[in-house]
């Protein structure tokens, strides 16, 4: 009896030690996946920011592009970015959020909507050359835009709209219905609940996806490439339906090129990007604390 | 005010260099004819436009060279360059899209055809030579120098891995790897009409639109051949080999600004176009003025960004040619 008991106790004691080991492996599967995507980050961001660094200067801000690497600048690409996103977030965000709350608050579950909605869904993943040739043929030759601000925003407004939409109906899904009854309770129209009810409570989820969107807009050079838009432009767009050029179409530009010294350009014109981006990405985690604080 | 006028006005006498930096007052009474400074009539009518222009990554560099320097001249003319690749700039050529299209090759049937149908005159301008270079690495001490036939040999698909003892005896038994610029460009075209004669490129190749991987690739590799444009060669020429290519002649000749501008480097050398509509450069004076100072100042730009000028009658001939359609 008492050895039985001795043996399962033994048993028992070895498993614990087996669930152990188990539980430190899988603790040092976990590590090693995020201190690999670490160093990978780190060597990258090291690389672009020893090679690009040393050419970041006012001048590289106030000059055009140009064939000899140290007058080489990057304006005409980040003022052209600039008005490029000035048509894609607008265009985007009303007709992604509009869409969102339209199938979320109005629409009636039917075969229809959720066949528009898995077609939305799919749109996501779409690659990016297909809303290049898409931009081509609608705005940029049927409805005679050429190679403007407008065409390549419209362009990327839509690239980046199936995620805005998903994102904006999760988003507005997770508001508690206890809140919508409340208010409808209360004697509130539909309008109303939307405006002071779902918003507010959806916003920092609707801007959070929006912003991650947006960020794609910025980067993505294929359709840019496909919509035509030059890569050597030596003026400021002065109207949307100027020519103008981009940052990653500088970019990529200028990684192609011979000469070292333009790929280090192309470094430091990365260094802007990411720039950029974070300035984006603060902006959303700023609009996030401020609405979740309330 | 006067003393420094007068003391202005002398030192233009003297010394050519302040001649460049001084005022434009000045400079139009004091033209003697140098270079890019005086050469379009430009300088006095001050042009307004708009140039839209894509086609050729491989001529982009000469094309931004152009545009940079002639919006120096006339900052009114809008100038922009595109690359879409010399297909892809023919597509927007024949769409009306741009005035003018870079190529890296010469324009194709089709092209041509559907530039008819829509009614698009154009005339062909040589802007430069450009050698491609067939580079091996550093560590690879037996190839000496290669055929048009040996090249066609290792590069055209026949089913197996090529090894270097294939192609002459003697060298070594080790599977060749191949390098090539991706198949929508100028340049594979070019190797694909001389070299590969529209057969099918070796399956083992590792094609690239990037050049700069095509480098990497035979660099970090010592079985490695490839080829690329001479810029590319030049620019890295520390660590790779170049393989000079027998020519017509029997004679072995390795690319260079000599070679390749004599016509001595062939058949690899291979010149690079601009398409300019004609309609363009008749009805408006900002396309017209443009193309004469791209055809005025190839010579030196292409040269400055690592191509090789063609020779000088060549750049006058086409001068005429263009005051023909203005």
């Amino acid at each position: 009896m008492e050895n039985t008991a001795r043996v399962k106790a033994e048993e028992m004691v070895g498993r614990i030690d087996g669930r152990l080991m188990k539980n430190k492996a899988i603790k040092g599967i976990f590590l090693t996946a995020t201190v690999f995507t670490s160093i990978i980050l780190i060597i990258l961001l090291y690389r672009i920011i020893s090679q690009g660094a040393p050419y970041l200067s006012w001048d590289f801000f106030q000059n055009f592009a140009s064939r000899r690497p140290e007058q080489a600048g990057i304006k005409a690409a980040v003022v052209g970015t600039l008005w490029m996103m000035s048509v894609v977030i607008p265009t985007a965000a009303i007709l992604g959020v509009g869409t969102a709350i339209y199938l979320e608050e109005y629409a009636k579950k039917n075969a229809l909507t959720s066949w528009i909605q898995m077609n939305i869904s799919n749109l996501a993943g779409v690659p990016s050359v297909v809303f290049g040739l898409l931009g081509l043929t609608i705005f940029v030759r049927v409805l005679g835009f050429g190679n403007s601000v407008l065409a390549a925003g419209f362009t990327m407004a839509l690239l980046v709209l199936p995620v805005i939409i998903v994102a904006a109906q999760e988003a507005i899904r997770a508001v508690p219905n206890e809140l919508k009854e409340a208010s409808y309770g209360l004697g509130a129209t539909k309008w109303q609940t939307i405006y002071r009810v779902v918003l507010p409570y959806a916003i920092p989820g609707i801007a959070t996806g929006s912003i991650l969107a947006f960020s794609r807009a910025i980067g993505e050079t294929a359709p840019l490439i496909v919509v035509g838009i030059p890569t050597f432009v030596a003026f400021l767009p002065s109207g949307y339906l100027d020519s103008f050029t981009a940052l990653p179409m500088q970019i990529y530009n200028w990684t192609s090129r011979p000469q070292v010294d333009f790929h280090n350009l192309a470094a430091a014109g990365i260094i802007i990007l990411l720039g950029v981006l974070i300035l984006m990405n603060s902006v959303a985690v700023w609009i996030r604390n401020r609405y979740q604080a309330r | 005010m006067k003393p420094v006028k007068v003391l202005t006005l002398s030192a233009l006498l003297g010394s050519a260099l302040v001649l460049g930096a001084c005022s434009e007052e000045a400079d139009t009474g004091a033209t003697t004819g140098d270079g890019a400074e005086d050469s379009a009539d430009s300088g006095d009518a001050q042009l307004q436009g708009e140039i839209s222009i894509d086609g050729s990554s491989t001529v982009y560099p000469i094309a931004e060279a152009v545009a940079e320097e002639f919006m120096l001249e006339q900052p009114d003319v809008k100038v922009t360059v595109g690359l879409s690749g010399t297909g892809g700039g023919f597509e927007k050529f024949i769409a009306g899209e741009t005035q003018m299209s870079n190529a890296s090759r010469p324009i194709k049937e089709e092209e041509s055809k559907a530039l008819a149908d829509a009614g698009i005159e154009y005339t062909e301008f040589q802007l430069a030579y450009d050698g491609l270079s067939v580079v091996v690495n550093k560590d690879n001490d037996w190839v000496d120098q290669l055929t048009v036939d040996e090249l066609k040999k290792m590069w055209v698909d026949n089913g197996t891995a090529v090894k270097w003892s294939d192609v002459r005896e003697g060298w070594p038994e080790e599977e060749i790897k191949f390098y090539s610029p991706g198949t929508d460009s100028g340049t594979y075209d070019y190797f694909n009409e001389i070299i590969l004669e529209d057969a099918q490129i070796n399956k083992t190749a590792t094609l690239s639109e990037d050049d700069n991987v095509l480098v990497q690739g035979v660099t970090g590799d010592a079985n490695a051949i490839g080829y690329f444009g001479y810029a590319y060669y030049l620019e890295n020429k520390d660590n790779l080999k170049v393989v000079p290519i027998v020519n017509g002649e029997g004679k072995a000749v390795e690319p260079n600004a000599e070679t390749i501008e004599s016509g001595e480097y062939e058949p690899l050398s291979r010149p690079l176009f601009t398409y300019v509509d004609n309609a363009a450069i008749a009805d408006d004076e900002a396309v017209a003025a443009y193309t004469q100072f791209t055809l005025e100042n190839a010579a030196m730009l292409a040269e400055d960004v690592g191509y090789v000028s063609l020779p000088e009658e060549k750049y006058t001939e086409q001068l005429e040619t263009l005051e023909g359609l203005k």
